[in-house]
């Protein structure tokens, strides 16, 4: 018994140690992702702001005229801004349907063997590189899209052919790569819905189908807003996939118009890029960067209302 | 357990001082010879790193008699890939010379030249008539070519200077405008800051007036979007022409080495290195320069930047 108390004593003494060695260990690694954000974000505002105050804040912000390289260059990101706006809408408005549509039949309606082909098949959409979905979208997407443009604009005197790398190709290709987070985030949303929601709903006399679509899409509704939420950051910050389908054209985001997105626009210059030019890429960086920032904060705000209300 | 860990800690120490002691030997042996070569990356193997170093002590003492002196650059923007790449082979293989480049632009340059205050004149042009008289001296060193692609389908096979302005300009927008098949023509481009564009747009003197409906990143991926997309024109550097796409002949003249060597094809420019007087004339470090320069190594530099060779 001594030896055993001993024993325990001793092992408390290490225990503390190792307590406290642990406590400084966690300290330490979460102050680095600490330190890497306030990092990032004075990089990002040091290097975006000189552009802003060399050609003008408005000028740069809602100028229309992207001529970089020109003898009187212009720096306008209007077209820009609202190209990335106006494509991540679209992909949301394309993906979350389908998405939401799958959650609700892996989770309720799928036969057990049909369920088990999809799952996993959702889940490797989630880990295929995005430069592949720019390489399909350039050899079948891009093909496809064309020959659509050409028999809608057949007589148009005026329309640009794109050869199919326009907004409609990067926002097809931005609702599939937007997929795999609304599946699989609203399927535990729905999952997740009480038992007796549902069979308090068929006890009543409802249908199957109106039991989701009117009780448990409803019930899931805060999991679902995260899903969209997180389906526009993927989407928004997505460059690598849509650089090679979107044209890269600065143009107004006209569905058949080669336009050029916030991310296109900073990875397709930055190579030779000089002087204003790079300091101006910089400042579309600090735009993408104030725009992941809101959809985060807005995402935190929807995520603690969710919780306030359930609980 | 311990002494055997004291034992290897021992053995990687001894070994580290070992490493620090050879690479501290590296570096006094070209701190006194001024052998820029490789000696300091080769500090694991012992015995190759003494051999070599050796190597270029003696290499380095028979050139440093020979050669030395500093040679300043100034000009052409376009030339500056060619000219780094010269100023960095020429000076590992003459250590005491210094060679420096700036990028100004090339009536810069040769106005530098003409006041006296750089040995060589970069311009990617040929000189004027007025640069002449002022004693500059033109020395083509390199050629540019550019070659506009189309996809294979395509029947046209030439194109007018004219024609080519009008389709890159968005004035002819059907291949049937100038011959063709009533094919919408899809104008693919590089992205502002490309010296390939550049220079493309500088020959056709349409800086900044192109209406691109592509602009892509690089060489590679221009031709692979020519030949995906049916009645798609593209330009790029002429030593990537593969045989996925067809190079168009340009008022007549076919685009091979031979004929833009001969001056008839119209979308090439001459790289030249002008210096104030006769080449004789010149420091005993220019004078080796362009020997170098007409040397089979120094052909084999200007082709690796893909440029063609002058005999």
């Amino acid at each position: 018994m001594k030896a055993q108390n001993f024993s325990i004593m001793g092992s408390n003494k290490t225990k503390s140690a190792v307590e406290k060695v642990a406590q400084w260990v966690f300290t330490f690694c979460a102050l680095c992702a600490v330190f890497a954000v306030f990092s990032i974000t004075a990089y990002m505002i040091i290097n975006g702001t000189p552009a802003l105050a060399e050609v003008g804040v408005t000028d740069i912000l809602f100028g229309t005229v992207w001529k970089p390289t020109a003898g009187e260059p212009s720096y306008g990101i209007l077209y820009v801004i609202l190209t990335s706006i106006t494509g991540t809408a679209l992909a949301i408005f394309m993906g979350v349907p389908i998405g939401v549509m799958t959650a609700v039949f892996l989770a309720e309606a799928a036969p057990k063997k049909l369920a088990r082909i999809v799952k996993p098949a959702v889940e490797l959409l989630a880990g295929i590189p995005s430069i592949i979905y720019g390489l399909l979208g350039l050899m079948i997407l891009n093909p496809l899209v064309y020959k659509i443009e050409t028999f809608l604009f057949k007589d148009s005197e005026t329309h640009q052919f794109t050869g199919g790398s326009n907004l409609i190709s990067a926002v097809i290709v931005l609702a599939i790569m937007i997929l795999p987070t609304v599946i699989n985030i609203s399927e535990s949303a729905l999952r997740a819905v009480p038992k007796q929601y549902k069979e308090a709903s068929l006890a009543v006399g409802a249908s199957h189908m109106q039991t989701i679509f009117k009780v448990m899409i409803p019930a899931a509704k805060s999991g679902i807003i995260t899903a969209i939420v997180l389906g526009v950051g993927r989407a928004i910050g997505e460059a690598m996939a849509i650089s090679l389908v979107s044209g890269s054209v600065v143009n107004f985001p006209l569905p058949f118009n080669s336009v050029r997105f916030l991310t296109t626009a900073i990875v397709s210059e930055m190579g030779y890029a000089a002087d204003t030019h790079r300091d101006v890429l910089f400042t579309i960086g600090l735009v993408l960067f104030l725009f992941i920032m809101i959809i985060n904060i807005v995402m935190t705000r929807l995520l603690k209302g969710g919780t306030g209300n359930e609980s | 357990m311990k002494k055997k860990s004291v034992k290897l800690l021992g053995l990687i120490l001894a070994m580290t001082l070992t490493a620090a002691l050879m690479t501290g030997c590296g570096a006094t042996t070209e701190a006194t010879t001024d052998a820029a070569a490789a000696t300091t990356d080769t500090t694991e193997e012992a015995t190759e790193a003494v051999e070599e170093t050796a190597e270029v002590v003696e290499e380095a003492a028979v050139e440093e008699v020979t050669v030395e002196g500093s040679i300043s650059m100034a000009g052409s923007t376009s030339m500056e890939k060619l000219a780094n790449a010269i100023a960095e082979t020429f000076m590992e293989k003459y250590p005491s010379v210094t060679v420096t480049a700036e990028f100004t632009g090339s009536s810069a340059g040769i106005e530098s030249l003409t006041a006296g205050s750089v040995d060589i004149g970069n311009a990617s042009r040929e000189l004027k008539d007025s640069e002449v008289a002022a004693g500059a001296v033109q020395n083509i060193v390199a050629i540019d070519g550019i070659a506009v692609v189309v996809d294979t389908a395509n029947t046209v096979t030439g194109l007018t200077k004219e024609q080519l302005v009008s389709i890159y300009t968005g004035e002819i927008k059907n291949w049937s405008e100038v011959g063709g098949a009533d094919q919408a023509i899809v104008v693919v481009g590089r992205e502002a800051g490309s010296g390939t564009r550049g220079a493309f747009e500088e020959l056709l003197e349409i800086e900044d007036l192109c209406v691109y409906s592509n602009e892509i990143d690089s060489t590679g991926a221009v031709l692979a979007k020519v030949a995906a997309t049916a009645g798609a024109i593209g330009y790029v550097s002429l030593d990537v022409l593969d045989e996925t796409v067809i190079a168009l002949a340009l008022d007549e003249v076919e685009p091979t080495v031979e004929n833009i060597k001969a001056g008839n094809y119209f979308l090439s420019r001459p790289f030249v290195m002008a210096t104030l007087g006769e080449i004789s004339a010149q420091s005993e470090a220019v004078q080796t320069l362009f020997t170098y320069l007409a040397s089979d190594e120094g052909k084999q530099l200007i082709e690796t930047v893909g440029l063609i060779t002058v005999d």
